[in-house]
């Protein structure tokens, strides 16, 4: 087993996991029911990636951890997602601007990887994309609407964009795991997902009437399982379930 | 009997235990969308014999679809009722599930059912490009208007029809 790749699988299974975790917060407190119904579609879409993601990186690491072992029974030191993934989910503009941001790297990331020389993630890759394909096009045409909607919309769309781009440096910042995966023509090139992302960036935010914010700080370290104040409340939330009746099921 | 002659009884006994399976499987019914079979839907993708059980390959239609789970249990059941114990139900991911596969009698059940079915062939459209046009399950309208992308099932959006005001589901093409 390649100790890189299993950090490789796990860190996209866990940004899609907090990821999901997140937006399904939303539900039954959408602003309104098909909203709503979107949001945890979308949700159920990544929790179901996610567990693609983890049950290879399980099978991957050979200890017999099942998706769920993974899921619920890892500390938080031990997650590897981003740091903008577990930003807590604020108002409706920040989290369509949060999934906005990920959605379009998404889309582009799952793109390259269907290509991975890797046959497991290459076809978890095809499968997802065809997701990300229409998560993006939602979001993006919620940024339209709120960017260039009502002047409150335009301020709260502006507030949660300015709050959220520090976060999206770390997304691009490639580490010897990434290198060595992109070697092996199993990983993406982050620099070309980057330049991508900058233009669907530029060209959603253009049509939104929005200016791209100019970055003063930047926040990181997800890949290598540092995280922010929010993740503990957000594994609390999410395992207690599980740590409570551990091996529970539906 | 000779060695050769058994293969052959041996192979012949599978090859119709095969066929009497795949009939059983014919009339397991998606969760979600009880008129359709998963054969219909394309989830259904292969049966083999593994040397000593029943092998039945299933594909996911969405990554996350919840019904996965109990289309697993209900393939396990039919065939368990029918005397078939040692089943194995393997998930495929690739190539990835394509409303393409949807069968003609399947695309027909779902719009007697009142949901349309998924519009033309996945290569040749993106969902990033609404789709406009849609005729009304019930008066046959196509002045109709898409509500939410996202509907009732992951694999649904909901649509209106302006000329008899009734919603109505879309089978997305995906």
């Amino acid at each position: 087993m390649s100790s890189d790749l299993f950090q490789y699988v796990i860190r996209l299974g866990d940004n899609a996991l907090i990821n999901g975790q997140r937006l399904a917060e939303w539900c039954g407190h959408g602003p309104f029911l098909e909203e709503d119904l979107a949001m945890t579609n979308t949700a159920l879409d990544l929790i179901g990636r996610a567990r693609m993601l983890l049950t290879y990186a399980g099978e991957l690491e050979g200890e017999g951890r099942s998706e769920d072992d993974l899921a619920y029974f890892r500390n938080e030191r031990e997650f590897r997602n981003f740091h903008i993934m577990e930003l807590p989910v604020g108002d409706f503009a920040f989290t369509t601007a949060r999934q906005f941001l990920v959605d379009a790297y998404d889309y582009h990331y799952y793109r390259a990887l269907r290509d991975s020389a890797d046959a497991t993630l290459a076809a978890i890759a095809a499968k997802t994309l065809k997701e990300c394909e229409y998560h993006l096009r939602h979001s993006s045409e919620w940024m339209v609407r709120l960017g260039d909607g009502t002047e409150e919309s335009h301020e709260k769309i502006t507030r949660a964009v300015t709050g959220l781009m520090p976060f999206t440096p770390e997304l691009f910042a490639a580490d010897e795991v990434d290198r060595a995966m992109q070697e092996q023509g199993i990983g993406v090139d982050l620099d070309s997902i980057e330049t991508s992302w900058n233009q669907e960036v530029d060209r959603v935010f253009s049509e939104a009437m929005l200016e791209r914010p100019q970055i003063s700080f930047t926040r990181g370290g997800g890949r290598q399982g540092l995280h922010s104040e929010h993740m503990g409340y957000l594994l609390a939330e999410m395992q207690s379930l599980q740590r409570a009746h551990p091996g529970l099921n539906w | 009997m000779n060695a050769a002659h058994a293969t052959g009884e041996v192979s012949g006994h599978v090859e119709s235990m095969l066929k009497e399976v795949g009939e059983i499987l014919e009339r397991v019914t998606d969760p979600e969308i009880p008129v359709l079979t998963i054969a219909d839907l394309g989830i259904l993708r292969d049966v083999r014999w593994n040397g000593g059980g029943i092998q039945v390959i299933i594909t996911p239609t969405y990554s996350g679809c919840p019904a996965m789970q109990t289309i697993e249990q209900d393939v396990r059941a039919a065939l368990n009722r029918n005397g078939y114990t040692d089943v194995e139900v393997k998930t495929q991911l690739a190539p990835p599930w394509t409303t393409d596969w949807m069968s003609a009698a399947g695309r027909e059940k779902l719009l007697q059912y009142g949901i349309v079915p998924p519009a033309g062939s996945s290569a040749k459209q993106s969902l990033r490009v609404p789709v406009r046009g849609l005729t009304c399950p019930r008066c046959r309208s196509a002045d109709t208007e898409e509500i939410s992308r996202f509907g009732s099932t992951p694999c649904k959006a909901l649509y209106r029809c302006n000329a008899c005001l009734e919603p109505f589901d879309y089978f997305k093409c995906i």
